[in-house]
């Protein structure tokens, strides 16, 4: 306390100030998780009159989706598979590109080249999903055409080449971070002991880092699931049950596509799907948490 | 003290947010009271939600030009738009089809607003440039598959559409007699990306709003009749419908429902029509 003439005044407006920005940090904090509620809430008040109108059972495993037919039919087995499907195969090819670009980052490329490469990642983090889709559009689907000679390149197989190089920089990010992390003590003892540098990388950075790497693969998950502006451009929009070559709709794309125009049923439909897919992204959350605990456990 | 300060200068901040946007509030609802002390009559519309476009637009620039009118439209579907004027529950029904004998035998009386012709697009490399109205049937349910059956160079025809609930597919399904049964291959969003994507691919068909047609894609003559405004208007075109203004023929519309009414068909509002995607029917 430098000014000692009044002391007690003085410090009676510390802690009043003290408490004030408390009391904001506090509010902005529950913004957040009143956001959370509110989403939570409201999507399961809105989703589940549907479902109990068609049946959980036609509604999840019904492979028909006619939502405006005379008959309609909402059966929303196509759109789960495709999101499965999608995402796998998103991850698939994401994953090992993501993962050895870390390693290489992480421990053998030059800085100027690392510095180069890590701000060309960050730019592709930044990139809008769509503009994804329009370069999707405009180049890949095409090209998906003529390569594979097919009537139509919208497809499936489009979709999982978008959502892969949009899943990247997560993946690339989060597994460098965790790499970087990694004791240096470990390694040099590894080197001490006579292995080379490629063995001490993939045999003991990477498993001290793996936790890290998990999380990395979970969050291009989450990413890749949720992801509906770029994928509508590029997949077709039909909802056929998925094969590669097949025009697919997704989840979030099935939702995106209808509600401008929707009305009654099939506007509950929409947030019923909605709320399925809520429930996939609350699942892959709790998958994150559990690999990060039971390592933090180890 | 410099902690104090930095405080005021945060709280003077949070306060400032506070005030613009609670400034923007107020001024808001002033307008409104002005609007709601005014009161200059309303107009209700009721029904098609193929004519959201036109209708949003001509009650936006009519609500211009009445300060103090409110202006509804209930975007529920031609059926109800129908019942909901012979019922009195709205001043003007909105249908996107003609009205049938029986609606009119029961009192009620169609007045053309606008046609809403679509266009039947193919990419510019494609040979074909007539179809009958048949062989559209027949290729958007898939029994017809390749572009040589219709006298183009042979490839499988990939059929684009809108997504279910667009207006522009259900009326190029009702027009066809293609409901529920077409076996599209992209259901797109916009007539953008219709567009977009018939351009690119040179076995796409797909249909769009005949205003918005570039010369990026071509579109196809039908039974021998090139689509434009003027074939659209004098029904050699057929793939287009007629967005018609309900009205009950025994009880006469509000003061200011007639005055939209008047303003709707008159020739003053073709433009807004015509920029909003439909040919005008004046």
């Amino acid at each position: 306390m430098k000014n000692t003439k009044n002391p007690l005044t003085q410090n009676k407006k510390i802690i009043d100030a003290e408490g004030i920005i408390h009391a904001i940090f506090l509010i902005l904090g529950l913004i957040t998780v009143g956001c959370v509620l509110l989403i939570t809430v409201y999507l399961v008040i809105s989703g589940l009159p549907a479902i109990s109108k068609i049946g959980l059972k036609n509604f999840l495993f019904g492979k028909v989706w006619a939502s405006t037919s005379r008959n309609p039919s909402y059966g929303i087995l196509p759109f789960i598979l495709t999101s499965v499907y999608g995402t796998g195969g998103a991850i698939l090819i994401g994953v090992p590109i993501g993962f050895f670009t870390a390693v290489y980052l992480a421990k053998l490329a030059p800085k100027k080249l690392k510095s180069a490469v890590e701000s060309a990642v960050s730019l592709l983090a930044g990139i809008p999903s769509v503009v994804y889709g329009l370069v999707g559009m405009l180049v890949l689907v095409p090209a998906i055409r003529k390569i594979f000679n097919i009537p139509d390149g919208a497809s499936l197989l489009a979709a999982i080449i978008v959502l892969a190089v949009m899943i990247l920089p997560s993946i690339i990010k989060v597994s460098l971070t965790a790499l970087e992390a990694v004791p240096k003590e470990y390694e040099d003892a590894s080197l001490a002991l006579g292995a080379t540098d490629i063995e001490t990388y993939f045999k003991v950075s990477v498993p001290a880092a793996k936790s890290g790497i998990a999380a990395a693969v979970v969050l291009g998950v989450g990413r890749a699931i949720g992801e509906a502006m770029a994928v509508m451009m590029v997949s077709g929009n039909a909802p056929n049950m998925p094969s590669i070559f097949e025009s697919v709709r997704f989840l979030t794309t099935a939702v995106a596509s209808e509600m401008s125009y929707s009305a009654g049923l099939q506007r509950e439909a929409l947030f019923s799907i909605a709320l399925v897919l809520f429930l996939f992204i609350m699942l892959i959350n709790a998958a994150l948490n559990f690999l990060l605990k039971r390592d933090k456990e180890k | 003290m410099k902690k104090t300060k930095k405080l005021v200068a945060l709280i003077a901040c949070a306060l400032l947010a506070v005030s613009a946007v609670t400034g923007c509030q107020k001024s808001g609802d002033e307008t409104n009271q002005a609007s709601k002390t005014a009161d200059a009559g309303s107009v209700s519309t009721d029904g098609s939600t193929s004519m959201e476009k036109v209708i949003g637009a001509l009650g936006e620039s009519f609500k211009e030009q009445n300060a103090g009118v409110t202006f509804t439209y209930n975007p529920t579907g031609s059926g109800s738009g129908i019942t909901a004027v012979s019922e009195g529950r709205c001043d003007i029904g909105l249908s996107s089809r003609a009205l049938k004998d029986e609606e009119k035998a029961s009192g009620l009386k169609g007045t053309i607003l606008a046609y809403d012709g679509i266009a039947i697009i193919v990419n510019p490399q494609s040979k074909v440039e007539d179809l009958s109205v048949e062989d559209i049937k027949k290729i958007y349910t898939g029994e017809i598959k390749d572009w040589s059956e219709v006298g183009g160079d042979s490839g499988e025809i990939v059929l684009i559409g809108r997504e279910a609930g667009s207006g522009t597919r259900d009326g190029f399904e009702s027009i066809t007699d293609t409901k529920d049964k077409c076996q599209y291959r992209q259901e797109l969003t916009s007539t953008g990306d219709v567009i977009t994507t018939v351009a690119q691919n040179p076995n796409a068909i797909g249909y769009a709003s005949l205003a918005s047609v570039k010369d990026n894609v071509k579109a196809l003559k039908v039974g021998g009749v090139a689509p434009s405004e003027a074939t659209v208007k004098d029904a050699t075109y057929v793939v287009q419908r007629p967005f018609v203004l309900v009205t009950k023929e025994s009880t006469p519309l509000s003061e200011t429902a007639q005055k939209f009414f008047d303003y709707a068909t008159s020739s003053a509002a073709s433009e807004i029509i015509s920029k909003a995607g439909a040919v005008s029917a004046k």
